[in-house]
């Protein structure tokens, strides 16, 4: 069925873990869908071409931009964002974690694009090297932390998976 | 940077997208992984008054390898072909080029058919196609037909699609045994737009096939016979340089792009050649 341009459309998506429904006209950006409709903040918002990596959301599970995405596209689809990467008590994921620790960040604008494809890839990637994580950091853009203790941060949390699985 | 109003239509078979197209031909637009089309829309580049999303066309989602070829359906995403267990066997130049298509997060969304249809002169699968020699599978509501890659790319974001039609697929020969690959690209940034990209291959009787993009207005291929030696081969590189009208741009002057034609070439070209076997 055609979506009219000039109206609204049911979307029901499961956005970190919990089924909403709101309107959106075919036109918009799944980026500001999530933010408007829902309050969901941590889908940060800079280039809108798909350059900058800020609004990388999970869509099923894999890592996309939500800026090159129609929310009417999304309809049905599960969308986790770094706001679902917690516990429910706020206790940080391993990622989170090692952000923190090695200082990963300092504004936080990337930050939260950045977790979200590291959390895709690193369950892609089991023993990464430090080139492997610089080719797939290329898809964000941090200007505050000069990437170092980004990769660094990655590398710790595969290191401790292995571990952890071994 | 938000796009400007258009209908919006989900189709469920490429039979459903060709009506569709059939309908409103040149008003309309497919819309597959996105990753060209929609930073277009979004700055405002392009327009159209319908898209016809074919992303979750589950009948043209799919990574087939039978017959010699890699058949890939119109909803296939380049990071499904680049993460398939069998491509850097049986497929390396394919292997090769994928990573340096844009991000990880871009490839996990953007379409092996929509790239080659947007056909951007320094996209990498155009340019693998062509190197190649693969085809693409047009479908519209009167008919199915398949056109070589070089018949297919006619110029800058040109194609000799119509403006019914959509590609249902795109076909990759599987790689010949005893020939060696390579492809290399220089761009300022990871994920750039290549200034200069090269994919080689080197038979096992010595003929060589080179290919380059972001140099011309397309992907351009050329053949050598075997026994050019060391001269022969950069003299070849220099003409080939010379005769693809190489542009200035703000970044990369032609000057540098025939450059790297010639030095990426013979680089790829050694590469390809080392692995090639007898």
């Amino acid at each position: 069925m055609k979506l009219e341009a000039d109206r609204l459309h049911p979307v029901h998506v499961v956005l970190d873990g919990v089924p909403r429904r709101a309107h959106a006209a075919p036109r918009t950006l799944l980026s500001d869908f999530l933010r408007e409709a829902f309050g969901a903040t941590g889908v940060h918002v800079g280039c809108e071409h798909g350059v900058c990596g800020a609004c990388t959301v999970r869509i099923d599970g894999v890592a996309q931009r939500s800026c090159l995405a129609l929310a009417v596209q999304a309809d049905g689809q599960r969308i986790d964002t770094v706001h679902g990467l917690a516990a429910a008590d706020g206790t940080l994921s391993d990622l989170q974690a090692a952000f923190k620790r090695h200082r990963a960040l300092q504004c936080g604008f990337c930050t939260a694009g950045i977790l979200m494809s590291c959390a895709d890839w690193l369950g892609r990637v089991r023993e990464p090297d430090e080139r492997e994580v610089r080719t797939m950091l290329s898809g964000h853009l941090c200007r505050c932390t000069g990437y170092t203790p980004i990769v660094q941060a990655v590398l710790d949390v595969a290191r401790e998976r292995a571990r952890r699985s071994a | 940077m938000k796009p400007a109003r258009f209908d919006y239509l989900r189709v469920a078979s490429v039979d459903e997208a060709a009506a569709a197209l059939a309908e409103h031909g040149d008003a309309a637009r497919i819309l597959a992984g996105g990753q060209s089309l929609m930073p277009m829309l979004n700055m405002r580049l392009g327009g159209a008054a319908l898209l016809i999303d074919v992303s979750r066309c589950s009948g043209l989602d799919y990574v087939r390898t039978e017959a010699g070829a890699w058949r890939i359906g119109a909803a296939t995403t380049q990071a499904a072909l680049e993460w398939h267990p069998q491509l850097r066997a049986q497929q390396p130049l394919l292997n090769e080029a994928l990573p340096h298509i844009a991000h990880f997060p871009i490839r996990n969304r953007g379409t092996v058919c929509g790239s080659i249809a947007h056909a951007d002169p320094s996209a990498e699968l155009p340019l693998a196609l062509l190197a190649l020699g693969g085809t693409a599978v047009l479908r519209s509501a009167r008919r199915q037909r398949t056109l070589s890659a070089e018949s297919f790319f006619t110029g800058m974001l040109s194609t000799a699609r119509a403006a019914d039609e959509l590609i249902e697929e795109v076909r990759f020969p599987s790689a010949e045994p005893g020939t060696g690959y390579a492809f290399d690209e220089f761009a300022l940034r990871h994920g750039d737009f290549a200034a200069c990209a090269i994919a080689a291959l080197a038979r096992r009787d010595g003929s060589l096939r080179i290919a380059v993009g972001g140099v011309a207005d397309r992907p351009l291929a050329r053949d050598y016979p075997p026994g050019l030696d060391a001269g022969a081969l950069d003299d070849a590189l220099n003409e080939l340089a010379r005769s693809l009208d190489a542009r200035d741009d703000p970044q990369v002057s032609a000057l540098q792009r025939r450059h790297l034609v010639r030095r990426l070439g013979k680089r790829c070209i050694e590469r390809a050649t080392s692995a090639a076997r007898p």
